[in-house]
């Protein structure tokens, strides 16, 4: 028997405190909302941090789409060409881009270049003390530290996510017209036909807003909660990958269930 | 950093970020191209809509001239309620012809309209009379293997 209750308290321990990491994950976000007041105060602190989550992701974000948006195109023209369509790539390309890759690979590249640096750029300042040290001058480290970053956040990653997809759609243009050599208006009003501003951009851009708030809030709470040691640090860091990414997955799915329900 | 290379940097970031929504809407999307003008919306009512849409174009000679505002049903008569929302700019006469084509073997269905020779137009809030149901495959093949097997063999 004992071995049997072994298993059921080390689930129940599990599952206990992943609810219990996801409560005070959210009781920060809503500090965070109530002290953002404070942080937009000293604007210049969110400038600076759009500068390092927003700027500085910059050529990841285009490389990255450069190279998505010319597979999509190659890719696209190998399966369309079978049924006589290669001037559709450009729908394909765009409406792809838009709708899922765009908000979504700009999302966990983010996680991976700003939201790893937020971790452990606070995982740090927690392990020297620095947090406690505001707080001891009576700055409370939320609207200083937690708030800036957050909204850098979420007001970087839409517009990341714009960048995306545009690099991209000329990514796949530069395969579909000039190498391939499918109709240059062909590509264009197709294109402008097919894709609709309300449904599908709109859309991409409530999703990469909603990752934006996702991604961050994790990072900036993985760093909050890091235990202040070397190894706590790393751990982590390591986590803010692996939550926000999977967390970006499943958001799209639910969120892109709500967008095609209507 | 110096606090001003810092704001020259952002802000180029943010005009990059809004010149490429821009440009997806403009180019990439739809937001120029089909901006209907301010619109007049009659009505049609259909025994077979087929697959038609709301948001479906509404042409005239192919040029789209109007969209697909919604769909209904009436169950007093039985029928598919389409309302369509037409642009100012094209009046079309009373006795208009309303019918669902499809664009293509597989491609959307849409409205066409073709027009008559009323000296009247069509005002907001019209029901079109005329009107043509959506082809269906399936009714179009039995019809056609019918016709076939009612045909006397030839010899």
């Amino acid at each position: 028997m004992k071995p049997i209750f072994k298993i059921l308290s080390s689930l129940g321990n599990q599952v206990t405190s992943r609810i219990w990491r996801l409560g005070s994950a959210a009781r920060l976000f809503l500090l965070t909302l109530i002290y953002s007041g404070e942080s937009f105060r000293r604007i210049h602190l969110t400038i600076r941090e759009i500068y390092f989550t927003g700027v500085m992701s910059l050529i990841i974000i285009i490389v990255s789409a450069f190279f998505v948006g010319m597979v999509l195109g190659l890719q696209g023209y190998y399966t369309l060409q079978k049924y006589g369509s290669s001037e559709s790539i450009g729908v394909l390309v765009a409406l792809a881009l838009l709708r899922e890759l765009g908000p979504v690979v700009t999302a966990l590249l983010f996680a991976g270049r700003a939201g790893t640096a937020i971790t452990a750029e606070i995982g740090l300042m927690k392990a020297t003390e620095q947090l406690s040290a505001m707080e001891m001058m009576a700055v409370s480290p939320i609207a200083r530290i937690i708030g800036p970053r957050f909204w850098a956040g979420v007001i970087s990653m839409p517009i990341l996510a714009s960048i995306f997809s545009m690099v991209g759609v000329m990514g796949g243009y530069l395969v579909a017209v000039p190498i391939i050599g499918v109709d240059h208006g062909a590509f264009w009003s197709q294109m402008n036909v097919n894709v609709d501003f309300r449904f599908d951009v709109v859309n991409g851009l409530i999703k990469s807003f909603v990752f934006g708030v996702a991604c961050t809030i994790i990072a900036l709470y993985e760093g909050f909660d890091a235990p202040p040691t070397a190894e706590g640090v790393s751990r982590a860091t390591t986590r803010t990958v692996v939550t926000s990414s999977l967390t970006v997955l499943g958001l799209d799915f639910i969120l892109t269930s709500f967008m095609i329900a209507h | 950093m110096d606090k001003t290379t810092l704001d020259i940097w952002v802000g180029l970031f943010v005009a990059i970020g809004i010149a490429a929504l821009m440009g997806l809407a403009m180019k990439v999307g739809n937001l120029t191209s089909n901006t209907l003008g301010e619109t007049y919306a009659v009505t049609a009512n259909y025994e077979n809509i087929g697959g038609l849409k709301p948001r479906a174009p509404v042409k005239s000679s192919g040029v789209v001239v109007g969209r697909i505002d919604n769909i209904k049903f009436d169950t007093k008569a039985y029928q598919a309620v389409v309302t369509l929302k037409i642009d100012k700019r094209y009046p079309f006469p009373k006795d208009t012809f309303a019918n669902i084509y499809t664009s293509g073997l597989l491609g959307e269905q849409y409205i066409s309209l073709e027009a008559g020779g009323d000296e009247n137009f069509l005002k907001e809030g019209d029901r079109i009379s005329k009107t043509q149901d959506a082809v269906v495959l399936e009714k179009l093949i039995s019809q056609f293997l019918y016709n076939k097997a009612t045909e006397e063999p030839k010899k």
